[in-house]
């Protein structure tokens, strides 16, 4: 078996892991290896063909496989070494991964490994519904690939599930394809992504039915129908050829789950502290896989952040934490936080360096008023009036490491209005 | 030739049997016989075979430990097919995982009957299985509920592929001279004292003898040939959910509630893709192909799942399915020869089908034999070594040349998606491809490979996948 060592390892060539590799590479640090498990870097906004894209990173809107392919030069200009097509099948401590290639498995050690391996949507089995089992099933991101990437119809009528702003992408996805949609359906009242989304499906000439869930699929080879609920109970028959599951994103930590590494099982990425350290501080996690989902913008920045922390860990300015504090949650209404972990500051009292995360992101379980508030007992270290729609990013700005310093325990409450 | 595909003639030679359905029993089938040197064709009535009752099951080796008595038909066959799996899996390169089973009792009613359950396990030969105490079951099992009371251990109980090993049974008929022909379906047929004519979608057959595999439509076929059968499929809907392969480590052994009269009831065990299977359950109904899964019934199975093994909370479900067994009003088999017609039904063959296959095959040839056909074996027969793709064990990802990983969950290979379209057997459709190499089966259900299926599959299985190219 092949074995290799370099400097940094960063698993998945998405907007979060190439932002990270190329700000690395451009701090000096030489020897970041970025690896990516497809054909062709870029991660998600390969396939996303529509606009628009690159508007925090390059300043003008793109289509995403462009502000792909910018993200993927701009880390190749700046020394970044690419290797696509070598999936990472093993993490584990002392900091090795094992990778399988088109040549067969490799080990490689690195001095830091980076995981930005995203999300993924939720699929049907997994959403339990009703039916058989027909061809014409899929997500947002596998119709987006099988559109753009390779040019192919898996379905002309189908039916959108879900209103977030993937399902939007979705529905552009289907116009740029000829495909109609007959509906987009929604169990909630509201639209999940901003409400003046409400109007893209009508100029589209798809039916937009809120409070309305999908109660089962029917189909032989093909889906040919669905069965629609809605909330006042009454059920009706929707002919269609397919089902797009958009949206309700989850962390693709397949390799976190089979690791050494501490999980949040909230949010099902990895535990990191206010650096993007995991359990493990020789491993750090960025982008998608810790908050499913945000903009890749969002997972660009956020990549950037953290190439910080892992070039103060590299020269020695970011020594491991002596001390941490799990935060706990204080109301089933937070479905899930990141970061988990409070590094607590040094006890010779030395300066650390500033934390890519300066807050918290929050997910709630739904749409929900009130005040959010971290806790050390009755003492307020952070709080926070909001009003938040589901699947959408609530920020709560975190105290100062050395603030922390008396704190014994951590919680975040949240009261409802 | 081994397989006639759409554009080939039917063959116009008299075979010496004719099996009808690729379902497990009609794969073990073909292979007893054209081992035994007999000229056999099989016919199937789908674009693929497995695609009826032995498309969806546990995937248990039983050891037939809670069988009907000795002397029963299915007890027999039992025996027979499991010793016979252990035999010959590793020529075949099948796997088997030898988990072991614990019949778990949740109550002192249920404990109270594992002793019955222990007497039934020795009458049936399965001399090894033994009682054991909370504390062993938590000791073995430590993800176990506190709340279990005692067991009764089957050591013997194991886990196989349900897919590799009919296919390989198949493979191993085709290779050594059996044909097949799919999309093929019988519309009818005569015996004339002599030879059979069957009628079938894609014209006429000849065949000296008939073997009736037909599984969920085995009472059809009878009343077709023979004008009558002494069954009626009673279909019986089993419902299952997976959970990922996160949650494998939760588990050694497979668990088994005590049984009730009608079912063995709800099963939480491992596969041999490193997953957690949590089912069935047990519906009558009377559709044959109707496996549609019912949220309700999803639910309740987890939430039996998750009191069997608490640790399940945390852990996603990757996918969920339904079986239709054929079982019928009887509780043994309906194996069955019809001496005046040449003519034999394999019917009723429920739940247990695919540990007692190979046993079945066996004991119809025994019965063939002894009403004096006679057959010369081949020499030096071969043994084709199937693909594995179960958890444990060399995989092709780790190979050189394997053409990089198309689908990321199960770990399948550009090489293995190819070589099973190209190779023997090649699927009929996306799901005998997915039985075949796994593509698509995991967590993310062809979120990330879905699109480079349809390009590798294109103008190989039917239905495509995709209903248009722009």
């Amino acid at each position: 078996m092949n074995s290799r060592q370099c400097r940094v390892a960063v698993i998945g060539a998405g907007p979060s892991g190439l932002a990270l590799a190329s700000e690395l590479a451009a701090r000096g640090i030489s020897g970041v290896l970025l690896l990516e498990r497809e054909a062709d870097a870029g991660g998600i906004p390969r396939h996303c063909g529509h606009s628009p894209f690159g508007l925090r990173e390059f300043h003008r809107p793109m289509t995403g496989p462009g502000y792909a392919r910018r993200l993927v030069a701009t880390a190749l200009r700046q020394g970044v070494e690419l290797r696509s097509g070598a999936a990472v099948t093993q993490i584990g401590p002392g900091r090795r991964l094992t990778l399988s290639t088109t040549d067969g498995v490799e080990t490689l050690s690195a001095e830091k490994i980076i995981l930005c391996t995203g999300n993924r949507e939720t699929p049907r089995s997994a959403r339990l519904v009703s039916g058989s089992r027909p061809l014409g099933i899929l997500n947002t991101g596998a119709l987006q690939a099988l559109v753009y990437l390779k040019r192919r119809l898996p379905f002309r009528r189908p039916i959108i599930v879900g209103s977030e702003l993937v399902s939007f992408s979705a529905l552009l996805t289907c116009r740029h394809a000829g495909i109609r949609p007959v509906a987009m359906i929604d169990s909630e009242a509201e639209v999940a992504a901003w409400r003046g989304a409400a109007i893209l499906p009508l100029l589209l000439g798809t039916r937009l039915l809120l409070n309305t869930s999908l109660q089962a699929i029917h189909g032989g080879e093909r889906v040919e129908a669905a069965t629609l609920l809605s909330r006042d109970g009454r059920s009706r028959q929707l002919d269609c050829d397919g089902i797009i599951f958009s949206g309700r994103f989850v962390s693709e930590s397949s390799l976190v789950r089979s690791s050494h590494l501490r999980l949040d099982d909230a949010g099902g990425g990895p535990l990191i502290d206010q650096f993007g350290r995991c359990s493990d501080p020789d491993y750090y996690a960025c982008g998608n896989m810790l908050h499913p989902v945000d903009t890749a913008g969002w997972c660009w920045a956020e990549g950037r952040a953290t190439a910080a922390s892992v070039a103060a860990s590299l020269d020695g300015r970011l020594p491991l934490a002596e001390r941490s504090l799990a935060i706990e949650a204080g109301s089933s209404e937070i479905r899930y936080f990141t970061p988990q972990l409070l590094a607590l500051p040094r006890s010779d009292g030395s300066a650390l360096p500033a934390p890519p995360h300066r807050q918290l992101q929050i997910r709630m379980q739904q749409d929900a008023a009130g005040r959010l508030s971290l806790r050390d007992g009755e003492r307020v270290l952070a709080s926070r009036e909001i009003r938040a729609r589901r699947e959408r990013r609530v920020l709560l700005p975190l105290p100062s490491i050395e603030s922390l310093r008396q704190c014994r325990s951590v919680t975040l409450d949240f009261e409802p209005a | 030739m081994p397989e006639y595909r759409a554009s080939d003639a039917l063959p116009s030679d008299l075979f010496d049997i004719v099996v009808i359905g690729s379902g497990v029993v009609g794969c073990a089938m073909a292979r007893r016989f054209t081992l035994e040197g007999a000229n056999v064709l099989v016919i199937e009535k789908s674009a693929d075979m497995l695609d009826g009752a032995s498309k969806a099951n546990s995937a248990i080796l039983h050891t037939g430990f809670d069988a009907p008595p000795p002397g029963s038909q299915e007890h027999g066959c039992l025996l027979e097919g499991y010793r016979e799996y252990r035999e010959i899996h590793a020529r075949l390169n099948l796997p088997l995982l030898e988990c072991g089973a614990l019949v778990m009792a949740w109550n002192e009613a249920e404990a109270e009957r594992l002793d019955e359950l222990l007497q039934n396990a020795r009458r049936n030969g399965v001399d090894s299985a033994r009682l054991i105490g909370a504390v062993e079951v938590r000791a073995r099992e430590p993800g176990v509920s506190a709340s279990v009371v005692a067991a009764l251990e089957i050591p013997g109980e194991s886990v196989i592929d349900p897919w590799s090993a009919p296919f390989a049974y198949l493979l191993q008929a085709l290779e050594n001279g059996a044909s097949l022909v799919r999309a093929c379906e019988l519309v009818g047929g005569g015996f004339d004292g002599e030879e059979w004519t069957l009628e079938t979608s894609r014209g006429r057959l000849r065949a000296r003898q008939v073997i009736n595999c037909a599984g969920l439509y085995g009472d059809r076929v009878d009343r077709m040939l023979i004008g009558a059968s002494d069954f009626e499929i009673r279909p019986r809907k089993g419902q299952f959910v997976v959970f990922d392969k996160s949650a494998r480590g939760l588990l050694k052994s497979i668990l088994l509630p005590v049984p009730t009269e009608i079912t063995k009831g709800v099963v939480v065990c491992p596969t041999i893709f490193g997953n957690l299977l949590v089912g069935p359950t047990a519906e009558e109904q009377d559709s044959r192909n109707d496996a549609s899964v019912d949220a309700a019934q999803l639910h309740a199975l987890i939430e039996r799942g998750k009191e069997i093994l608490p640790a399940l909370r945390q852990h996603a479900v990757t996918a969920a399915y339904a079986g239709i067994r054929p079982a019928s009003e009887h509780k043994d088999y309906r194996i069955r020869w019809y001496p005046q017609q040449n003519y034999c039904c394999v019917g009723g063959i429920r739940s247990t089908g695919l540990s007692a296959a190979l046993g079945i095959a066996a004991l119809v040839y025994r019965q063939y034999l002894d009403r004096g056909n006679r057959h010369r074996p081949p020499a030096d027969p071969c043994w084709p070594r199937v693909s594995w793709i179960a958890e444990a064990g060399p995989r092709d990802w780790q190979q050189p040349g394997n053409g990089g990983i198309v689908c990321h969950c199960e770990l399948v290979t550009r090489r293995e998606i190819r070589q099973a379209l190209d190779g023997p057997l090649a699927p009929g459709s996306l799901s005998g491809l997915k039985r075949r190499t796994r593509a698509g089966m995991g967590r993310c259900q062809g979120f990330y490979c879905s699109a480079e299926i349809c390009e590798l599959t294109e103008g190989r299985i039917s239905p495509q996948l995709a209903v248009e190219a722009t």
